[in-house]
């Protein structure tokens, strides 16, 4: 606790700089992702590709990735961009099984419904399947939020400034509290990650809460 | 591509293959330390899976310790273990294989939670006792979403195994560390592009044992 009370700054700073790593990410992968789960949704042929291409990008190690991606970046190793673009694929990978899943999950009567009364392609996209799919893709997006998050401070012993940093620097001068702190900081912000996109999605999605109530 | 071109002669170099630290002996440590972290996981995992599975006890335990994993910082952990347990095996084996677990735990409890509970009123019916429902109808039929369950926690420690270097345990991380202290790139790449092949094919290996298992555990009429 006291190595805590001495070394506040040192652990708000690295908090802020693993959240500016991990958020980027999180919002990026989800942003690309969705349109890429819609095409293994609508079209049969691509989904194999495409789901079998999240599952092996997955399976690539995470601390390997970093060193070979800047091969075809053209940045540096210690770049945060590099950091951010590996944690945005591994965030795509987790993103896209769930994602088609999530837009295979609406009822087809919705999407037949929606062409009956002469909604366009986007118009039933933007207002009938994203909505719809939207409890599935939340609940898609908390998990790479967690995993992006937790994944972040491998980059700290490449030297790059995370949470990462505090496990690579009281390992090495052996502070067992600072590698406790970094943990712990680790997991509350994931939880508090967690909670903003529970939220966000309560207020964005009332009609799941109301349906959770009446099925009671 | 001059880059791979480099790394590749690095790793044909015949200096850089024989040795206590050659490129053979740390593919062998590399999977040693994988896989004995592996079976641990399997060894606590699997009972603990089906014991939640068969009883349909502890589900919200299964669940939360999932995402509690998914939580956990790896060189975290590791470095934790580390300085409480100092430099050598001990820290990579004992972190990998909390890591892992749980991955195992939620693979055998899926495969007993997806069985139709009509086909274990069937096999009750048939007059099978407890536990031969649990080794002929329970078992067989999980098998694929066991396998799943252990080839993500495979997946895992590979890649973290990575990290055993950092705590003097070695592996294939070796060749990343001391490229990153020496700043030879080249040496850091072989690393990574072994570290990834490896990787790649353990996936491939898992994945014909699945097909394999699935294949044989589908009823033929």
């Amino acid at each position: 606790m006291r190595w805590l009370a001495n070394n506040w700054d040192t652990v708000w700073q690295a908090t802020l700089a693993h959240l500016e790593l991990s958020l980027p990410a999180i919002v990026v992968s989800f942003l690309i992702s969705v349109p890429v789960a819609w095409l293994a949704h609508r079209f049969s042929w691509s989904r194999f590709t495409l789901v079998t291409l999240g599952s092996l990008i997955y399976a690539i190690p995470s601390l390997p990735l970093l060193i070979v991606l800047p091969l075809v970046l053209g940045t540096t190793v210690r770049d945060q961009i590099n950091v951010v673009v590996a944690l945005s694929l591994y965030g795509f990978a987790l993103m896209i099984r769930a994602g088609t899943d999530a837009l295979d999950a609406v009822p087809a009567s919705c999407v037949h419904a929606a062409l009956a009364v002469g909604q366009s392609g986007p118009s039933r996209f933007f207002t009938v399947e994203l909505p719809l799919a939207g409890p599935g893709l939340l609940a898609g997006l908390r998990v790479v939020s967690v995993s992006t998050i937790a994944l972040v401070s491998v980059s700290g012993v490449l030297g790059i400034n995370s949470l990462g940093m505090l496990f690579v620097d009281g390992f090495q001068r052996g502070i067992l509290a600072e590698v406790i702190a970094g943990i712990l900081a680790t997991v509350v912000i994931a939880l508090a990650v967690d909670l903003l996109l529970v939220l966000a999605g309560r207020a964005l999605l009332p009609w799941t809460r109301a349906s959770a109530r009446r099925s009671r | 591509m001059n880059w791979l071109m480099e790394t590749l002669e690095w790793i044909a170099d015949p200096t850089h293959q024989s040795g206590p630290d050659g490129l053979w002996a740390l593919i062998g440590q590399h999977l040693a330390i994988t896989g004995w972290a592996s079976a641990a996981s399997v060894l606590i995992g699997v009972p603990l899976g089906y014991l939640v599975g068969h009883t349909g006890r502890g589900r919200m335990l299964v669940v939360g310790l999932s995402g509690a994993a998914r939580a956990l910082p790896a060189i975290g952990l590791l470095t934790l273990v580390a300085l409480v347990a100092g430099i050598g095996l001990t820290a990579p084996l004992v972190a990998l294989a909390v890591l892992a677990t749980p991955s195992v735990i939620a693979g055998a409890y899926s495969g007993f939670d997806s069985i139709e509970p009509a086909t274990l009123d069937a096999a009750r019916a048939m007059g099978m006792s407890p536990s031969q429902v649990l080794t002929r109808v329970e078992i067989p039929l999980g098998l694929p979403q066991l396998l799943g369950g252990i080839r993500a926690a495979v997946l895992q420690v590979i890649a973290t195994a990575t990290l055993a270097a950092y705590v003097g345990a070695g592996g294939l991380g070796v060749y990343l560390f001391r490229g990153l202290k020496t700043q030879d790139y080249a040496q850091m790449l072989a690393s990574a592009v072994l570290i990834v092949v490896l990787a790649l094919l353990i996936d491939v290996l898992f994945e014909v044992l699945t097909q394999i298992t699935v294949r044989a555990v589908r009823p033929r009429l």
